[in-house]
């Protein structure tokens, strides 16, 4: 029986914007469990990567309005001082992002910069040192010995990402956040980094929470999948139902929108209209105006979830009337 | 039927030169583009994949006659780029039009959707009045609505400028399209809505489309040819079916088990990794490009650089040891 | 819709303090050169409106000079001079430093290097002593003044507009009019000077207080205007001499290009923030 690391209760962040409030998330509600990839997909806007930064407290803070639980084995991070948070970071849940050389010190050389947050634990250099150079070679960075004393700006994205995934490998995190990690790389390097995160999974049992829109990326390594749409989570489910038996009129939309055959199998499937933006709550559907099976209801009455299977929720009002 | 060849590249070459060192100057060549030959016939969707510095868009460019070639032979619609009058360059630039990836520097911010249609118009002196009526036909073209030529590029959304984009491509009646990455900043909704947008353009107009990509879902969808571009190299051209189901080359295999299947089912498939990184273009050595990284590579492919061989009707590859299926 | 747009403008503007405070200063500056004549109560040169070095009375307001002429009326006439300055400066620097700027970004190659070297030797060259050296040459008086001075101060024009010009080379809808077929000059000045034109606003209500500051200096130093011209930095120069005797002299014009200056400076702030977010984050 899997374990629970991870659960979103209710979570629901509003920005203050000029002409009120941006609602660009609202009542997400979702588990991870340990050792477990759990993708978050979504196009742009869908407020997918707001709930990954909340997860670590890191919103820009200031203009936005936080509701809900954010339970982590059990506490609510939300209820964390700074300094109880500053632990848990790095540490319990690690992150990486879309661009590592931001996230790099580019004066020091990743070597050192690695060693650094190793030295933290009272041990010498020279164990420090091996230590970094273990987990180059975890990370399958190729010449280790050499790579160790590089700038960032000198590696290529790919060996940045590597340097990125190594750093939080040296905390050994429960719970590792990828946010697009390999949107800016070409599909070889892509490729090989998704090698070395299925590796990691393996190996030390690390929960992945995935950021995404690549839904590729999702149908190589993903257990679980949540798909978002306007700032709520409208489905979710292991891999193989959203792909096979998707519910919600736009997973199942998006679903016949991806080019997987060629152009003579027939034309892809499209969704009229755009994303709404969402600045005053109502009772309603969010993807109501663009549904083609939109009624009445969806316009004034907020969809409930609905479990379709132990593993499997929806929210919809279809689903909702097919299964009474 | 003998199809009418649009695009023909023979020996393309394209270096840039840099200069090294104050005194003594050291000069190495980057080459961007090496001994390119590629034919593309009238109606036909070629795809140009590659990764990073591969050097698909400066092949574009070259094409696009926006940047000078080094070296070899570019004839496009019978029109030979090296001795050509200036009546027949004007022709030739209405003849080629271009879309690139960025939807937000697509457009000039400082002008109206409707100024940046007419403005290919202007230049070849369609007088204004009709170039107003046929900023409204090509909007309609590509389906949009005609209250947006007053709007200004920032008040509209990624899909929205790419379609505009497109509009003003169509808006000289061109015979080819470039499309350098036309969908990869947009969403999967999106995309999917141009894709089948170029795709009624091309079917209606009989457009000819080099379309350049990272992605090879997109381009197994759309195109009838691939290219695939190492280094500044040709590795492998062929009817699409070909490549995807019978790849010659190594690199092909590797970028083709690299990319991500939408099917979970087929996650555990048999897969080669490609090792290293694409590496750079900088005094690349005198054998394949690909030896570095090629795990079948031998003394051969080191010292020398392997000559196109035709292994089956229209499909080339240029590889020393071709893969069996 | 265009009609809210303006609408939105100017509500930012409005929220803007630094660029309304300026605009309110230069504003005021503008109207007094304009309706000199109004408002002086005396002539510009009219002499023995009182006695000599008058304090300031409530007949002038800012006493008078040597020669008993109002110091508050040739301060609001060396108004119109100190704008003058402004215009005439801030338009040779912009025509040397926009030529200049779009032929080194666009061409690049020699013309680059050719060009940059200049911009980079004026950037070099302390510019009093070289306007000194031009006004030499040329002579004396405002217009030469400013026109020696511009000659030297068009460098930063120039590097903005270059790098500027260097970006939106390589950007697609530039590469597209290209391909299309359009002309280098349409290139330039159609597709990628009015997209430098936000920072070179910027930069002009930056840089006018420096050229009004140099020139007043070269009046000071007696190379620029020529008396009895009711020019600021003049009638500094002028009340030095009798500085203890009727500080009022040089108070009163200093405080009226301090004024100026300031003005130009707070709108130039206010500019850079409503129309370049990215400077001002830096």
């Amino acid at each position: 029986m899997s374990e629970e690391l991870l659960r979103l209760n209710h979570l629901s962040i509003d920005y203050k914007v000029k002409d009120g409030y941006l609602s660009a998330v609202n009542d997400v509600n979702c588990v991870i469990n340990k050792g477990e990839v759990f993708a978050i997909v979504g196009e742009s806007g869908c407020g997918k990567s707001t709930v990954a930064h909340s997860i670590m407290n890191l919103l820009p803070g200031g203009n936005e309005e936080m509701h809900g639980e954010i339970l982590f084995k059990g506490k609510d991070l939300r209820t964390c001082s700074q300094k109880e948070m500053e632990a848990i970071r790095g540490k319990e849940i690690g992150m990486i992002f879309q661009n590592p050389l931001d996230s790099l010190n580019p004066v020091y050389t990743v070597g050192d910069q690695m060693a650094e947050a190793i030295l933290l634990d009272k041990v010498d250099k020279t164990e420090a040192w091996n230590r970094v150079l273990k987990l180059f070679k975890d990370v399958k960075m190729p010449d280790a010995e050499e790579r160790i004393k590089s700038f960032p700006h000198e590696l290529s994205g790919g060996m940045r990402q590597r340097v990125m995934i190594a750093m939080m490998l040296s905390r050994n995190p429960e719970l590792l956040i990828a946010d697009e990690p390999t949107t800016a790389l070409d599909v070889t390097i892509e490729a090989q980094i998704l090698e070395i995160m299925k590796e990691l999974k393996k190996t030390f049992n690390t929960a992945i929470m995935l950021i995404t829109h690549n839904f590729g990326l999702v149908a190589e390594i993903a257990d679980r999948i949540g798909i978002m749409y306007a700032g709520e989570m409208i489905e979710s489910a292991s891999v193989y139902e959203i792909f096979e038996n998707p519910k919600h009129p736009y997973t199942k939309l998006l679903m016949a929108a991806l080019p997987r055959n060629t152009k003579a199998e027939g034309r892809l499937q499209t969704i009229d209209g755009s994303v709404p933006r969402i600045t005053e709550k109502k009772p309603e559907c969010r993807f109501a105006n663009r549904c083609p099976y939109a009624m009445e209801k969806c316009f004034n009455e907020d969809p409930e979830t609905v479990y379709v299977s132990e593993d499997h929720f929806c929210r919809c009002h279809l689903i909702g009337k097919e299964e009474k | 039927m003998e199809q009418k060849v649009m695009i023909k590249l023979d020996g393309l070459k394209k270096y840039f030169s840099i200069e090294k060192g104050l005194i003594k100057k050291t000069t190495t060549y980057v080459k961007a583009v090496d001994d390119i030959s590629l034919t593309i016939n009238q109606g036909e969707i070629v795809g140009l994949v590659g990764e990073s510095g591969s050097g698909k868009t400066t092949l574009a460019r070259v094409i696009l006659n926006l940047t000078k070639k080094t070296d070899g032979q570019i004839v496009i619609d019978d029109m030979d780029l090296a001795d050509i009058s200036s009546a027949e360059m004007k022709k030739l630039r209405s003849e080629v039009a271009v879309v690139f990836q960025d939807p937000a520097s697509n457009l000039n911010p400082r002008q109206t959707v409707e100024s940046s249609i007419m403005r290919p118009m202007i230049i070849h002196g369609v007088p204004k009045a009709e170039a107003k009526k046929k900023a409204k036909e090509v909007l309609d073209m590509v389906k949009m609505d005609q209250r947006y030529l007053d709007s200004y590029p920032h008040q509209l959304s990624g899909g929205q400028l790419q379609r505009i984009a497109i509009a003003r491509a169509l808006a000289l009646n061109p015979k080819i399209m470039v499309l350098d990455e036309p969908t990869s900043a947009l969403d999967v909704s999106v995309q999917a809505q141009i894709l089948n947008l170029l795709l009624d353009l091309q079917e209606e107009l009989g457009l000819t489309y080099l379309v350049i990509t990272h992605d090879l879902n997109v381009i197994k969808y759309i195109s009838d040819k691939i290219a695939v571009m190492y280094l500044g190299r040709l590795v492998e051209f062929g009817p699409t079916k070909e490549i995807a189901e019978h790849a010659k080359h190594p690199y092909t295999r590797g970028l083709l088990d690299a990319a991500p299947i939408l099917d979970p089912h087929l996650r555990d498939r048999e897969k080669q990794i490609m090792k290293g990184d694409p590496g750079s273009l900088i005094n690349v050595g005198a054998g394949c490009r690909f030896a570095d990284r090629c795990p079948y590579a031998d003394e051969q492919c080191k010292n020398q650089m392997p000559d196109d061989v035709m292994v089956a009707p229209g499909h080339q590859v240029s590889c020393f040891h071709p893969m069996e299926d | 819709m265009n009609k809210n747009k303006v609408k939105e403008t100017l509500n930012e503007c409005r929220k803007n303090a630094n660029f309304m405070v300026g605009f309110v200063i230069l504003l005021s500056v503008v109207l007094v050169a304009v309706f000199a004549d109004v408002i002086a109560p005396y002539g510009v040169n009219e002499m023995h409106v009182g006695g000599k070095y008058d304090p300031p009375s409530a007949n002038c307001w800012f006493g008078t000079d040597e020669l008993g002429r109002d110091l508050f009326s040739r301060v609001v006439y060396g108004s119109r001079l100190a704008l003058w300055v402004a215009f005439l400066g801030g338009s040779i620097q912009l025509v040397i430093g926009v030529v200049v700027g779009l032929a080194c970004g666009f061409f690049g190659k020699w013309v680059d290097r050719v060009l940059s070297f200049m911009t980079d030797l004026t950037w070099c060259i302390p510019g009093t002593i070289l306007a000194l050296a031009v006004v030499t040459l040329i002579g004396k008086g405002l217009t030469n003044t400013i026109i020696a001075i511009s000659l030297v101060a068009w460098a930063s024009y120039a590097r903005t507009v270059r790098a500027k010009t260097l970006s939106l080379k390589s950007m697609a809808f530039v590469e597209t009019g290209k391909a299309f077929g359009e002309s280098n000059a349409s290139l330039m000045f159609r597709y990628i000077l009015p997209n430098v034109v936000p920072s070179l606003i910027v930069l002009v209500s930056l840089n006018l207080p420096g050229t009004i500051l140099s020139t007043t200096t070269l009046s000071f130093l007696g190379l620029g205007s020529q008396p009895p011209s009711p020019d600021w930095g003049l009638a500094i120069s002028n009340g030095i001499d009798s500085i203890n005797r009727a500080p009022w002299m040089s108070i009163f014009p200093g405080l009226a290009l301090v004024y100026t200056t300031f003005g130009f400076n707070l709108l130039g702030e206010g500019l850079r923030d409503l129309l370049d977010p990215h400077m001002k984050s830096q």
